[in-house]
């Protein structure tokens, strides 16, 4: 029973992702652009060595990891306030409301940032009697487009995992005289922590290899992503190995969190 | 934990902040769908129907539309049949290699898109154009449902670990074959997770635009890559707009329907 499901994801996806890496041992005739099946890590040693890739690979982690803190600093209090706060039909509305925008399509909300981040656009026009500008197009824009993409990703198993603790357990920290503070810290916190971790599997590798939000609202910005995106017709080889840097760092990110039990909370 | 009055206060206020934050931008879009002034320089100038007019009579939309249906049923449909046999398959029995495979099919998701593009480009070129299937609408349905087995994988998986045993012995010890107890027993209760992953697996579809960059032929256009196409065109944004509004629109649907079927209160598992 198992074998159809794993041919498909065998053949079809670890097959071509074991095509993809043995391309980034060819390498790429610099006049004709065909690229040549002579076996060599010419690649891996320019994406190693060139100070361009890793700079662009630390830029990416940052934009990563930023974007991951700022989605679980925003989730934590949206979920609990839906979890432990709001009760029966209000939960039901809230949750609806904060899932609608995961449906409502990743272009639509990226275009959507990019109207209102234009020069004539709403931020800067709330912003104006403050004196202050916004962010523009840049890494910021990203940042914030990124952190606002995946922030459902977060909300949802925090909201599940804040669900699911149990009354009795807060009660009893209450009953033993720790107040709110010390509750969140030593019964909600731990609680929720396979669920953030969870969260953080879709905000950090969805972030780390995007590169549609870079396009359209980073202006110049270079992430690895676009990088990719732009050596794939250029460069085959150098493109397949670039693109084994996300998948390194995003492999050992899941690794490390399944020990953490996040990977049962997907 | 008892909260304070301001603490409520507080959770509250944030909670709303960020209601605000993620709703005011689809909002705007569905507003600038009626907005006269072309460049959308806020605030909008009049208001105008003549977009939706233009948007309903553009073939393009249409035929994007039509392609995006398409692959994302046909997706959703085999993802079904191969996510509930692997689900079962993990469920039902121990084997060696068992934690890999639920390893294995996060993979499909947490990967960066990009990744999955151009490996399954480099792929298909590989395999597919020597027997002369080309790029079309073929490698994206294909492409499609890598990622549309995982979700169907993991609800139906979810709902697995929650059925009681107990259920289907019972229903042997009555008297029942395997494949009654199949039908009367395992299916009604695990139908609602069929179709809350069903359900979601399309709405992905539905919404990609890496792996089907890389993986559409020129001349197959699914809805998203229309609208990124014609992102860089100034006179098409009015009908990205409302093509955009009208997306946000749709996507009421899904989370109502997801609600009312799944006793999840999350509706259904990514």
């Amino acid at each position: 029973m198992l074998a159809p499901p794993l041919l498909w994801l065998g053949l079809a996806y670890l097959g071509s992702l074991a095509v993809l890496l043995l391309s980034a041992f060819w390498t790429t005739d610099s006049f004709t652009s065909d690229v040549i099946h002579v076996w060599n890590t010419d690649n891996f040693r320019t994406i190693l060595t060139d100070s361009v890739y890793r700079t662009i690979t630390l830029r990416t982690l940052g934009v990563a990891v930023a974007v991951t803190l700022i989605d679980a600093l925003l989730a934590l209090p949206m979920a609990f306030f839906m979890a432990r706060v709001a009760s029966g039909r209000w939960r039901r509305a809230l949750l609806v409301a904060v899932l609608t925008p995961l449906w409502a399509g990743y272009l639509v909300k990226a275009y959507a940032w990019r109207v209102m981040l234009g020069e004539h656009g709403l931020v800067n026009a709330v912003l104006a009697p403050l004196g202050l500008t916004g962010p523009g197009y840049g890494l910021p824009a990203v940042v914030l487009v990124l952190a606002y993409l995946w922030l459902p990703y977060m909300v949802l198993p925090v909201f599940a995992a804040l669900e699911r603790l149990p009354t009795h357990h807060l009660e009893a920290s209450a009953d033993l005289g720790a107040g709110a503070w010390r509750t969140l810290r030593l019964i909600v916190l731990p609680a929720v922590r396979p669920a953030l971790f969870a969260g953080s599997v879709f905000t950090f590798s969805l972030s780390l290899g995007d590169y549609l939000t870079v396009q359209i609202v980073g202006g110049r910005t270079q992430l690895l992503g676009n990088v990719i995106a732009s050596q794939v017709t250029l460069d085959l080889p150098l493109a397949a190995a670039l693109s084994a840097v996300p998948v390194v760092l995003i492999v050992c990110y899941l690794a490390a969190v399944r020990r953490a039990g996040a990977l049962d909370s997907l | 934990m008892h909260l304070t009055r301001t603490a409520r206060a507080v959770l509250g206020v944030l909670m709303t902040m960020g209601l605000a934050i993620v709703h005011v931008p689809l909002l705007l879009v569905v507003l600038n769908s009626f907005n006269a002034d072309r460049s959308f320089a806020w605030p909008p100038s009049g208001l105008t129907g003549e977009w939706w007019v233009r948007a309903v009579r553009s073939q393009g939309v249409r035929d994007a539309l039509w392609t995006s249906l398409q692959a994302g049923l046909a997706a959703t449909a085999i993802a079904l049949v191969l996510g509930v046999l692997a689900a079962f398959a993990v469920h039902r029995h121990r084997f060696f290699g068992r934690q890999t495979v639920s390893f294995l099919v996060v993979l499909p998701i947490a990967l960066p898109g990009i990744v999955t593009g151009i490996a399954l480009n480099a792929a298909f070129r590989t395999v597919l154009d020597p027997l002369g299937i080309g790029f079309g609408l073929f490698t994206v349905i294909v492409g499609h449902t890598t990622f549309c087995v995982v979700i169907v994988f993991n609800n139906v998986a979810a709902r697995l670990r929650r059925i009681a045993p107990s259920l289907a012995e019972a229903s042997a010890d009555l008297g029942a074959r395997p494949a009654q107890t199949f039908r009367h027993v395992t299916l009604p209760a695990l139908r609602s997770a069929l179709f809350a992953g069903a359900l979601l697996a399309f709405a992905l579809s539905f919404d990609e635009i890496v792996v089907t960059t890389f993986t559409a032929g020129p001349g197959t256009k699914t809805l998203p890559i229309w609208i990124y196409e014609n992102l860089a065109r100034p006179n098409q944004a009015p009908v990205i707009n409302v093509v955009a509004a009208l997306l946000i629109a749709l996507s009421v649907i899904p989370v109502y329907v997801a609600q009312r079927l799944s006793s999840d209160s999350a509706g259904g598992r990514l």
